[in-house]
């Protein structure tokens, strides 16, 4: 990318935001156009389910920079702007309203929608989801008035709602598909720890169950009714069954899309001056047992941005990040290193005598080390960050089961 | 309200005025501070808010709690016995002129 070029980021959420500010970092001299479809500055979304639903922090303390950030490094933002259309022959994208803006690059970080839940009563009054500081800013007015609620969904997101709900005093049930909460993305034992934890806090579970019809006499929601006939009265009703990528402007310009923006290990489409980034990208993974895979995290969105702004500023690199996340529902922070579906063998390690409590979930796959689950043990989360990480040799379930094992020790053998 | 000076790797100081109850990190990104990145929110699980506390006011600071000491381990540039998360400071009066080092690199 010369100086005279324009990269333009399509979406300004977590990725994009990156995107912009790690090109500047990388010393892009060219044009660089943030365009995204929200009024706010750009801001971070993991606090809209934690401290910031609870009343903790600031709308303001979302923002990733402040106003100057985006002037000092020549960010050209563009708020409350919905791009509707790429035209890759004119390598050109064309907003709501007409404007067109021209780019050499394209980066399509267009993140992912909740999906909706596809029953009757669906859009009664009281049935809400969390995704957008307006979202959380409503849901905040709600939890101020306690009463029962019922949550569709035992996935991160319904479960850390779970939590603030719960710790605010109101009456919280929460029906899930599966047999146990995070089915998708947990270990058995540790989807029994959280499960065990959220019942001592009062939490209700229904697991087996899915909501087949949302009621209510008038305009407001009163009951979820499940599919077996079992009727859970609530004032309010947060579904959280899931995102759908935002893939469509994509598609509409015959990308190949999938489940995601499909692109190379590059993050590029296939389309060479287009690519996709964080939430909305399928893009091959060396830690994905599946090969492709769609992450949803701030290191996903962040480690990708960086990839791309290193492609475009000369020193192009495959991506080959480790995965990793985070979760806090309550006082328990879930932490996780690697990708630890499928796994075939696992070994816990829980605190020892005398130690905070905490536990973790070391999750194998034909023997070697895939990822490591943590519950408030720390350390185990960021020491195993760096061994996988590191590609080399991993320690045996055998090893990791001993009594006397330490990844600490392992690591500097 | 209170100050703290950043001093990057390369010697240049720059002073900022921080509210009380708001992280040193918070603060510093506000305010443009280079050296400090964030990029996990505040978390302590990120390690790109690492700095180099002045020795001399280290006792003023809240001992590490397990996640920070945890995340210390995998910070970009070299530990040292005076590093800390940015992100875990929280400001108070008392660290008026509290002065800490950025890194060369946070990533
Ligand atoms: C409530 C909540 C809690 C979370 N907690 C955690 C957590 O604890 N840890 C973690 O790692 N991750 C967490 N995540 C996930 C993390 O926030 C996302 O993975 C990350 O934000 C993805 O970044 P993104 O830029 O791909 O998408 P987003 O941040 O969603 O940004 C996409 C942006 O593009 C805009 N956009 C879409 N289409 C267009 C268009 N056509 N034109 C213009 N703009 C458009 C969208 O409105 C949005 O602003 C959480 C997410 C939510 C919602
Ligand atoms: S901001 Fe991530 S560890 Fe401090």
């Amino acid at each position: 990318m010369t100086r005279a070029s324009t990269v333009v980021i399509a979406g300004a959420g977590q990725a994009g935001f990156q995107a912009a500010a790690s090109l500047r970092e990388r010393g892009f001299e060219g044009r660089v156009v943030l365009v995204g479809d929200e009024p706010t500055l750009p801001y971070q979304h993991p606090p809209l389910s934690k401290t910031y639903l609870m009343g903790k922090m600031e709308r303001a303390a979302l923002r990733f920079r402040p106003e100057a950030f985006f002037v000092d490094h020549d960010i050209e933002y563009r708020a409350g702007s919905r791009i509707e259309k790429i035209d890759r022959s004119a390598k050109q994208v064309g907003l709501q309203g007409g404007e067109v803006i021209g780019y050499d690059h394209l980066i399509l970080a267009l993140g992912a929608r909740n999906r909706p839940l596809p029953v009757p009563g669906f859009e009664l009054d009281g049935v809400v989801q969390l995704r957008t500081v307006d979202d959380a800013d409503a849901l905040r007015g709600c939890l101020d008035k306690g009463g029962r609620i019922v949550v569709i969904g035992a996935g991160f997101i319904g479960l850390e709602f779970a939590s603030v709900a719960a710790e605010r005093g109101a009456d919280v049930t929460v029906i899930e598909a599966a047999d146990r909460p995070m089915a998708r993305v947990l270990s058995k034992e540790m989807s029994e720890y959280f499960r065990a934890a959220h019942e001592a806090n009062g939490i209700r579970f229904v697991f087996g169950a899915t909501a087949a019809k949302l009621t209510g006499g008038g305009p407001r929601v009163e009951a979820v009714e499940a599919g077996d006939g079992q009727r859970f009265p609530a004032d309010l009703v947060l579904v959280g069954i899931g995102v759908i990528p935002n893939t469509e402007i994509a598609a509409q310009a015959g990308l190949a899309t999938g489940n995601g923006i499909i692109v190379n290990e590059h993050l590029t489409t296939d389309d060479p001056s287009i690519s996709a980034i964080g939430d909305c990208a399928l893009h091959p993974n060396p830690y994905a047992a599946s090969g492709m895979i769609r992450l949803e995290s701030v290191q996903g969105a962040v480690d990708q941005a960086r990839c791309v702004a290193d492609c475009l500023t000369g020193h192009p690199a495959p991506y080959q990040s480790l995965p990793w996340f985070w979760s806090e529902q309550g006082a328990l922070k879930l932490q996780i290193a690697g990708l630890t579906q499928p796994h075939d063998q696992i070994v816990v390690r829980k605190a020892a005598q005398g130690e905070k409590e905490g536990m973790s979930v070391f999750c194998f796959r034909s023997g070697r080390l895939i990822g490591v689950e943590s519950v408030n043990r720390p350390l185990d989360h960021v020491l195993a960050r760096k061994l996988l990480a590191a590609g080399g040799e991993t320690p045996t379930p055998e090893q990791v089961a001993s009594p006397e094992f330490e990844l600490k020790s392992w690591i500097k053998a | 309200m209170p100050n703290v000076i950043f001093v990057n790797s390369k010697g240049s100081r720059k002073s900022v005025t921080i509210e009380t109850g708001t992280s040193v990190m918070a603060g510093a990104v506000e305010n443009g501070v280079d050296g400090i990145v964030g990029e996990c929110g505040g978390n302590a699980i990120c390690g790109t808010c690492h700095v180099y506390v002045n020795p001399d006011q280290l006792s003023l600071l809240e001992p590490i709690a397990d996640d920070e000491g945890a995340t210390l381990e995998i910070v970009a540039a070299e530990r040292r016995s005076n590093s800390r998360l940015s992100c875990q400071i929280a400001m108070k009066p008392e660290l008026d002129g509290l002065i800490v080092e950025t890194p060369e690199y946070q990533i």
